[in-house]
C-alpha cells in the first residue's frame, strides 16, 4: 500500500495527465450523445450573452448588406404571394388529398449572433431559443438559401450545425432532373460542398441548380443550396461527384429563418416505426 | 503574491476575450486560425505546481471549446501543452537553472529565449489541436498545412502581446 502511494506521489503529474486527456477524448469521442445537452456549447448562457454583445457591434458594420438582403428577400416572398395566388386547387377534392395542410412549414425569424466558417466544424448561434418556439432538428435557411439545422436549444439561444461542418449531411437534388444524393462539406473552401451519390446516367450541366430534395422533415422541398460547378465520373463508379458553389455567403449571413414542419412530428413517428424492421 | 494571481486572472479573462470576441471571427482562408488564449498557460511561474498547471490548463480548453462547440478539442490540446512544458522549459534552462520566482517572459529572460520558447509550446499545441480536430490522418497535408500557417500567426500575436507586456513589467 505504501508502495502504491508512493507510486501515485511520485507520478502524480503523468497520470493526472493521462486522467484529463482520457476526460477530454471521452468528450470528443461522445460528441454525438453530448450534443443533446446543452452542456458545452455556445448556447450556454454565459457564452451566449458575451457572444450576443458583440454580435451587437458587428451588426452595425453590416447594416447595408443586411438591408439588401432584407429587400432581396421581400422581392422574393413578393413574388410567392404572386405565384399562389396561380395555384388555384388549395384542396384537391378529387383526390381526395388534403395536399396542403400536412407538408406546410411554420418560419421564424432569428437573427445570428455567432458564426464560424473557418473550423472544421463550423456552427452558428442564434438569438431565438425555447422560449420563441425552436425546437431540435428545424432547418435554418437565409434569403440566399440552406444554411444549417438547429442543434442544441436553451431558453433564449440556439446553436445551429452550419452546412460548412464536416459533421453535416443532408438530402439534396438536381432541380432540373430530380435526381437525389446527399450533400456534405468536405471540409476546404467556404463557398462549395459536394454532392455525391447522384448516379451516372443523369443528365447534368454546369450552372444546374441543386436545391434540397424534401425528403426529410428539416427543410422544405425546393429550397436553393447553390449551383454545379464541376462535376467528374471516378473511372469504374457509377456515381459522379460534384462541386456545388454555395448560394449563400457563409461569411455574410445576419438573418436567418428557422423552419418547422408543422406535421413533422407525425412523419418522423411513422418512419421510426418501419426503421425498426 | 495575491497581487500577482490578480494579474494572472485579468490576463487569462483579457486573452479569452481577444481570442473569442476578435481572433475566432479572423477568417483568414480556412487554414489560419490564430490560437494566442495559450499564451496564458506559456507566461505562468516557472515553478508553478504540475497538478495546477493541468488543471488550469483543461479548465481553460473547456471555456474556449464552450465558445466554439468543440467539446473537449481544445482542453485535450492545452493539457498536452501543460504536459509538455515542464520538459520544454528543462530543455531550454539557463546554464545555472531557474531562480525561484522567475516568470518564463522575455523581461526574465530575454527576447530570443522567449521566441523559442514560445514556438516549442504553440506548435506542440497547434499539432495536437488540428490532429484531434481533423480526427483523422487522411488530407495529412492540409492537416500540416494548417499546424504550420496557424503557428506562424499565433506567435506573431504572442510577440505582439509580449511588446506590451514587457513595459508593463519594467514599471512594477
Amino acid at each position: 500500500m505504501r508502495n502504491f502511494f508512493r507510486f501515485i506521489e511520485r507520478y502524480h503529474f503523468f497520470l493526472l495527465f493521462l486522467l484529463f486527456e482520457t476526460l477530454a477524448f471521452y468528450l470528443v469521442v461522445n460528441y454525438n450523445q453530448l450534443q443533446k445537452q446543452t452542456f458545452i456549447s455556445s448556447s450556454g448562457k454565459l457564452a451566449a450573452s458575451v457572444l450576443e454583445i458583440s454580435g451587437t457591434f458587428k451588426n452595425y458594420f453590416t447594416l447595408k448588406r443586411a438591408n439588401d438582403e432584407l429587400s432581396r428577400e421581400n422581392a422574393f416572398l413578393r413574388s410567392q404571394i404572386q405565384n399562389a395566388g396561380d395555384i388555384q386547387p388549395v384542396n384537391d377534392i378529387a383526390s381526395g388529398l388534403d395536399l396542403r395542410t400536412p407538408d406546410r412549414f411554420h418560419f421564424r425569424q432569428a437573427k445570428v449572433i455567432n458564426n464560424s466558417v473557418n473550423k472544421q466544424f463550423n456552427y452558428l448561434t442564434i438569438n431565438r431559443g425555447a422560449m420563441h418556439g425552436i425546437q431540435p432538428e428545424s432547418g435554418v435557411i437565409s434569403a440566399r438559401g440552406l444554411v444549417g439545422v438547429v442543434q442544441n436549444v436553451s431558453t433564449h439561444y440556439a446553436t445551429v450545425i452550419s452546412l460548412l461542418n464536416t459533421r453535416f449531411k443532408v438530402s439534396a437534388k438536381l432541380r432540373d432532373s430530380g435526381f437525389f444524393g446527399s450533400l456534405e462539406w468536405d471540409g476546404h473552401s467556404y463557398r462549395h460542398a459536394i454532392l455525391s451519390e447522384i448516379p451516372a446516367h443523369a443528365p447534368i450541366q454546369v450552372g444546374d441548380a441543386v436545391v434540397t430534395s424534401g425528403y426529410s422533415t428539416i427543410f422544405p422541398e425546393g429550397v436553393l443550396v447553390g449551383t454545379v460547378e464541376d462535376f467528374e465520373l471516378g473511372e469504374g463508379e457509377g456515381f459522379y461527384r460534384i462541386r456545388v458553389k454555395l448560394s449563400v455567403d457563409f461569411k455574410n449571413i445576419t438573418y436567418v429563418e428557422i423552419a418547422q414542419k408543422v406535421a413533422g412530428e407525425e412523419q418522423r413517428n411513422l418512419e421510426k416505426l418501419t426503421e425498426d424492421d | 503574491m495575491i497581487n500577482q494571481w490578480i494579474k494572472y486572472i485579468i490576463t487569462f479573462v483579457v486573452l479569452l476575450l481577444i481570442q473569442v470576441l476578435i481572433l475566432n471571427n479572423l477568417n483568414l482562408g480556412g487554414y489560419i486560425n490564430p490560437y494566442l488564449y495559450i499564451l496564458f498557460l506559456l507566461i505562468l511561474p516557472v515553478a508553478i505546481p504540475g497538478w495546477l498547471l493541468l488543471i488550469l490548463a483543461f479548465t481553460l480548453g473547456l471555456i474556449i471549446d464552450a465558445f466554439q462547440n468543440t467539446p473537449g478539442i481544445h482542453a485535450s490540446a492545452t493539457v498536452f501543452l501543460a504536459f509538455m512544458r515542464p520538459y520544454f522549459l528543462r530543455y531550454i534552462a539557463p546554464r545555472d537553472g531557474y531562480e525561484p520566482g522567475s516568470l518564463p517572459i522575455p523581461a526574465h529572460f530575454g527576447f530570443l529565449w522567449f521566441f523559442k520558447y514560445a514556438v516549442f509550446g504553440v506548435v506542440s499545441h497547434h499539432l495536437f489541436y488540428f490532429f484531434v480536430e481533423a480526427f483523422t490522418f487522411k488530407d495529412i497535408f492540409a492537416t500540416l498545412w494548417r499546424v504550420i500557417l496557424s503557428s506562424i500567426f499565433t506567435l506573431l500575436f504572442i510577440m505582439i502581446a509580449q511588446l506590451f507586456g514587457q513595459t508593463k513589467m519594467r514599471h512594477n
